[in-house]
C-alpha cells in the first residue's frame, strides 16, 4: 500500500509535465473502469448486494411458499440435507410451520429497505450538518460539534429501543430512528473534507466571481465530497441492517408476523440447541449482506480515491 | 583532492501500475572532498531521485543499477541494508530536505532530536552530545543556543528550523552533505543567509556537497561544478563557470534564456516549445530532440555522444560546436499605462487587524497585517507588489478582490466603493489568478465548465454565446480547443495556470490580480506565462496587479513597483528606478539578497 502510494507520488511528479498525447490520455471514465475491473473485493461485494436486491424485488416470484401461511402439521421441519428433511421445504420450517426459505427471501426486503432508508436519513442529516460546519466554521462549527459530542455520548441501541417503545414499532419508525441515530460518521468525514476544500484557491476564485455560499457548496464542494459520501453510505447500510436486526431481536423492531432476519433469530433462539438452523440460516444471510456492503464500500473507497488522479 | 563520491552510469527505474518509469538513466559524476556539485533541472528531471538513490531512500518498487557507486572506500551496492544503515546515512552522508516545516518532529525538543542519533550510535555521551549541539547551533547562527535546545520546532521560524536541520546533520560530522532544494521554501533574504552558511561550513569542514535546485542562479553562485539534468539524464556537466557562462547544450542555453535577469533591459523570455518527455519508454535518440531548435534527423535515431568542450565540460549533444548564443533581446510587446490613464482600482488607508486569543479567556493579541496601505492601479499598467512572507501582500490581494473587508480604509473600483457592489458586479471589475495551479481549479469539473462558471454566475448569455466566449478566452491564453472537455488532473502545471487565467479573463474584467502566478512553476513554464502576460498587455491592454517575491520577475514585467514590509509600504515608484536606485533599506537588502548571475553572452554581431 505504502509502496504504491509512493510510486503514485513519483508518477504524479513526472506526469503532469508529459505531453498529453504521450500520456495515453486516459479519461477519468477509463481510469474508473479499469479500477473497477481490477478490484476483486468490489466485484464480489457489489455482486452480493446486486443479487440480494434482485431477490428482494422478485421475492414473490422466487419464494416457493407463502411466508405467512402456518401449518401446524409441518412445524420445525429440518432442512433438506438433515435427517427428515424434504425438498418441499428446502430450508425447513419454523415453530409455526412456515416455510423458512420463503421467510428468508421476504426478510431480504425488510433488511434492504431499512438499510437503504436509514442510511439515507443519516446521509441527509450528517452531510448537511457536516458541510455547514466545515464551510462556515466559527460558532456554527462549535454548535454542530457540540451536537456531535452529545450524540456520541448517548448509548445508541438503548436510545433506539426507548424511542421505538414510545412511538410504537413499524418499519418506517425503525428507519427513521436508526437513521437519526447514525449520522455522526457522515458529519465527521464531510466536515473535515469541507474544511480542507474550503481553503483551496478554487473556492476563492468562485467567491471572486461573485458566487454565493449556497452556489459554492452545491457547485464546488459537494462534487468533491461525492466519493466519500458514497463510501460512508455503504458502511452505514451495513450498520443500519445490523441495528434493525438487534432491535427486532430485542422485540422492539419489526413485529411478527412480518419476516425479518433479526426477528427470525429471536424466534429461533429457544430451540437453538436442538434446531440450530433456525438461528444459523438468518445469521448467514445477515453475514453476507453486511460483508457485501462492506466489501463494496471498501472497494468504492479505493476506486474513487483521488490519489494519483486529483492530487 | 580525494574523490569522496564516484557514481558511474546510475540507472533508476520505478515499476508503476501502468508500466516502468525510466526515471534516471546513465548518470555519472564525481565529487571530491570540499567540492560542491550543483544538480539543476526542472521537475521530473530525476534530480531528487538521484540523491534519494545514494541514501537508499527510494520507494520499494525502485530498481537501481550502476556500474560504480563508490563512497569513499565503501562499495555501496555490496553493503547489506543493515550495514548501510549503520555506517552511511547520517554518519557519513547527511541530508537536508526542502520543507523545514515538516522535517523536524513537532513533539520532541530541538535538543533531543539533535543529540538522539549520536547518543544512540554510541558516538558521544549525552553530555558531550549536548555540548556539541550547543556549539553547532551557535555556529549556524541561532542566538542563545543553550535555551533553544529545550524549545520545540513550532517555536522557531522557517529559516531557523532549516538552520537547526543543518546543525543536526552536522552532529555526526558527515563527509558529504546532500541538500535537496534547501532554500526553496524560504524567503529571499533568508535563502541568501542559509546558502552562505552551507558554503562556509563546506569549506571549513572539507565536506563534499550536492546542492539540488531548480534555480540556476542559486547553483551558479554556490557550486564548483554543475550537472544539468533533463528527462532523467545529465545532458551537460562541468565547472559552474563554463556551463553557465558558455553552455554547450541547446537545453541549457534555452533554460538560461528563459530566466528573467535583473540586469539589462527587460525583454521577451526565451521559451522552450513542447513539454517534458514521457519516461515510460527508454529513448532511442536524444531525449531533448523533440523540443530542440537545432535538431537533425540523426538526433531522433541515435543516442547522442558525450562530447568534451574543454576540460571536464561535457555535453550530450551531436553538435560539435555549441550553437552560438544570441544576445539579441526581443523587446516586450506590451507598453505601460498611457499618461493620464484613469485609476481602475484604488485602496485608501487600508488597515487590517487580526485578533487572536490564547484559549477562551486569554489576553487578546493584535496582529497588524496591513498598516495604512494606499495604492492605485492605473488602466493598462502592471503594478508589482513585492514582499516576503508575512509582509501582508496576500491579505492585501484578498481585500482588493473584495473577499475580505478591511478593518479600516476603503477600496474603490472605478470610483465605486467596493462595499456597495454585489458579488457579480465586483467580479466584472477584478479577477484573481492564484499561485498554486493545483488548488485553483476544481478537480471534479471539466475545463469548459470551469471557464464558463463566471458567466453562468452572472447569468450572461445563452449556451452558444458562452461557448464562443470560452473559446475566445482559451485562444487568448493559447490553450488548444481539444482540451475543452478534459479535467484539470490531465493537465500540466503551466496548462492549469493558463486555464486559471482564461477563467479570470472570460468576463472581461478591468483588472487581474495575480498572486505569485509563477512561483509554483518551472523556469521554462514561468517564461511562457510571463510572455503570455506580456501578450495580453499588448493585445487587450491588460491591467494587472502582480504580487511576487521575485525581484527578477518584477524587473521583467512591472511598470511600477510597491515594496511591502511588515504590513507597510516602504517604497513605491517606477520599477526601473526602484530596482536601479533603491531608497529604502529593506529594498536594498531585498535586492542584494536576490541571487543573480549574468551569463556573458557572446554577441552575434
Amino acid at each position: 500500500m505504502t509502496n504504491t502510494n509512493i510510486s503514485n507520488a513519483v508518477l504524479n511528479d513526472a506526469d503532469p509535465q508529459c505531453d498529453d498525447a504521450e500520456l495515453g490520455m486516459q479519461t477519468p471514465g477509463q481510469i474508473f473502469r479499469n479500477r473497477v475491473l481490477n478490484h476483486r473485493g468490489f466485484l464480489i461485494g457489489s455482486g452480493i448486494i446486486a443479487a440480494l436486491v434482485l431477490i428482494a424485488i422478485f421475492a414473490p416470484l422466487i419464494a416457493p411458499h407463502d411466508p405467512y401461511v402456518q401449518s401446524l402439521s409441518s412445524r420445525m421441519l429440518p432442512p433438506v440435507w438433515s435427517e427428515g428433511g424434504s425438498w418441499d421445504h428446502i430450508l425447513g420450517s419454523d415453530q409455526n410451520g412456515r416455510d423458512y426459505l420463503s421467510r428468508l427471501i421476504y426478510g431480504t426486503r425488510v433488511s434492504i429497505t431499512i438499510g437503504l432508508g436509514a442510511a439515507t436519513v443519516g446521509l441527509f442529516i450528517g452531510v448537511t450538518l457536516g458541510v455547514i460546519a466545515g464551510y462556515f466554521g466559527g460558532w456554527v462549527d462549535h454548535a454542530i460539534s457540540f451536537l456531535l459530542t452529545a450524540q456520541l455520548a448517548l448509548p445508541g441501541l438503548l436510545l433506539a429501543m426507548a424511542l421505538v417503545f414510545i412511538i410504537g414499532p413499524s418499519i418506517w419508525v425503525v428507519i427513521g430512528i436508526v437513521g437519526v441515530l447514525h449520522w455522526t460518521y457522515y458529519l465527521v468525514v464531510t466536515r473535515a473534507a469541507t474544511q480542507r476544500i474550503r481553503s483551496q484557491d478554487f473556492i476563492a476564485a468562485a467567491q471572486a466571481s461573485g458566487a454565493t455560499s449556497r452556489q459554492i457548496i452545491w457547485h464546488e464542494i459537494l462534487p468533491n465530497l461525492l466519493s466519500s459520501i458514497i463510501v460512508i453510505f455503504t458502511f452505514e447500510l451495513g450498520i443500519a441492517i445490523l441495528a434493525e436486526s438487534s432491535l427486532s431481536f430485542l422485540g422492539v423492531g419489526i413485529q411478527p408476523p412480518t419476516p425479518s432476519w433479526g426477528l427470525m433469530i429471536a424466534e429461533g433462539k429457544q430451540a437453538m440447541f436442538y434446531r440450530p438452523w433456525l438461528v444459523v440460516l438468518p445469521g448467514i444471510c445477515l453475514f453476507f449482506l453486511v460483508i457485501g456492503a462492506n466489501l463494496m464500500g471498501d472497494g468504492l473507497r479505493d476506486i474513487t480515491s483521488p490519489e494519483g488522479r486529483n492530487g | 583532492m580525494s574523490i569522496i563520491l564516484d557514481i558511474q552510469s546510475l540507472n533508476i527505474s520505478l515499476s508503476l501500475p501502468t508500466g516502468t518509469l525510466h526515471a534516471v538513466r546513465d548518470v555519472s559524476f564525481t565529487i571530491a572532498r570540499g567540492e560542491s556539485l550543483g544538480i539543476v533541472g526542472e521537475s521530473g528531471s530525476g534530480k531528487s531521485l538521484t540523491a534519494l538513490a545514494i541514501m537508499r531512500l527510494l520507494p520499494r518498487g525502485a530498481n537501481v543499477t550502476a556500474t560504480q557507486l563508490m563512497f569513499d572506500d565503501h562499495d555501496l551496492p555490496i553493503l547489506s541494508d543493515e550495514a548501510f544503515a549503520k555506517t552511511i546515512p547520517g554518519v557519513r552522508i547527511g541530508m537536508i530536505f526542502q520543507e523545514p516545516m515538516t522535517s523536524l518532529n513537532p513533539v520532541y525538543t530541538i535538543g533531543r532530536q539533535m543529540t538522539e542519533a549520536a547518543v544512540a550510535k554510541g558516538m558521544l555521551s549525552a553530555a558531550a552530545a549536548r555540548k556539541k549541539a550547543i556549539d553547532l547551533l551557535d555556529r549556524v547562527g541561532i542566538p542563545d543556543p543553550e535555551a533553544r535546545l529545550d524549545q520545540f520546532p513550532h517555536q522557531m521560524s522557517g529559516g531557523q528550523r532549516q538552520r537547526v536541520m543543518i546543525a543536526m546533520t552536522l552532529m555526526l560530522d558527515p563527509d558529504l552533505l546532500i541538500a535537496d532544494e534547501p532554500t526553496t521554501a524560504l524567503d529571499v533574504t533568508v535563502q541568501a543567509q542559509i546558502l552562505d552558511l552551507l558554503d562556509d561550513l563546506r569549506r571549513e569542514r572539507q565536506m563534499g556537497m550536492i546542492l539540488i535546485s531548480h534555480d540556476l542562479a542559486v547553483v551558479a553562485e554556490r557550486s564548483d561544478k554543475v550537472a544539468v539534468m533533463y528527462g532523467g539524464e545529465v545532458i551537460e556537466q562541468g565547472s559552474s563557470n563554463e556551463v553557465l557562462r558558455a553552455p554547450a547544450h541547446p537545453y541549457t542555453q534555452s533554460l538560461l534564456q528563459a530566466i528573467p535577469h535583473l540586469g539589462g533591459s527587460p525583454g521577451r523570455l526565451g521559451s522552450i516549445p513542447g513539454t517534458v518527455p514521457s519516461l515510460m519508454r527508454p529513448p532511442t535518440g536524444c531525449i531533448f530532440a523533440p523540443r530542440c531548435s537545432h535538431s537533425r534527423p540523426e538526433c531522433f535515431t541515435a543516442r547522442p555522444p558525450k562530447r568534451a568542450h574543454g576540460g571536464d565540460h561535457l555535453a550530450t549533444c551531436v553538435l560539435e560546436q555549441p550553437p552560438t548564443l544570441h544576445n539579441h533581446v526581443e523587446a516586450l510587446l506590451g507598453s505601460g499605462a498611457k499618461d493620464g490613464a484613469e485609476d481602475v482600482l484604488v485602496a485608501q488607508n487600508v488597515t487590517q487587524v487580526f485578533y487572536s486569543r490564547k484559549g477562551l479567556f486569554g489576553p487578546k493579541r493584535e496582529i497588524r497585517a496591513l498598516d495604512n496601505v494606499s495604492l492605485s492601479l492605473k488602466r493598462g499598467e502592471t503594478l508589482a507588489v513585492i514582499g516576503e512572507s508575512g509582509s501582508g501582500k496576500s491579505t492585501l490581494a484578498r481585500i482588493l478582490l473584495g473577499l475580505s473587508v478591511p478593518t479600516k480604509g476603503t477600496v474603490s473600483m472605478l470610483g465605486k466603493e467596493i462595499s456597495t457592489l454585489s458579488g457579480t458586479e465586483r467580479a466584472s471589475f477584478v479577477q484573481p489568478v492564484f499561485q498554486d495551479p493545483y488548488s485553483s481549479l476544481n478537480p471534479r469539473r471539466r475545463l469548459s465548465e470551469i471557464i464558463a462558471r463566471p458567466l453562468e454566475l452572472r447569468g450572461e448569455g445563452d449556451h452558444a454565446s458562452r461557448t464562443k466566449a470560452i473559446e475566445a478566452s482559451m485562444e487568448l491564453v493559447r490553450l488548444p480547443k481539444r482540451l475543452l472537455h478534459t479535467y484539470p488532473s490531465q493537465l500540466s502545471g503551466g496548462q492549469r495556470q493558463r486555464v486559471a487565467i482564461a477563467r479570470a479573463l472570460v468576463t472581461r474584467p478591468e483588472a487581474l490580480i495575480c498572486d505569485e502566478p509563477t512561483s509554483a512553476l518551472d523556469v521554462s513554464v514561468q517564461a511562457q506565462i510571463l510572455n503570455l502576460l506580456d501578450d495580453l498587455r499588448a493585445e487587450m491592454g491588460l491591467t494587472c496587479l502582480l504580487i511576487t517575491h521575485d525581484m527578477a520577475v518584477v524587473h521583467q514585467v512591472a511598470d511600477r513597483v510597491v515594496v511591502m514590509y511588515q504590513g507597510r509600504i516602504v517604497e513605491e515608484g517606477p520599477a526601473r528606478e526602484v530596482l536601479a536606485n533603491p531608497q529604502d533599506d529593506y529594498t536594498k537588502r531585498l535586492l542584494a539578497a536576490a541571487p543573480r548571475f549574468e551569463p556573458e553572452l557572446e554577441d552575434a554581431e
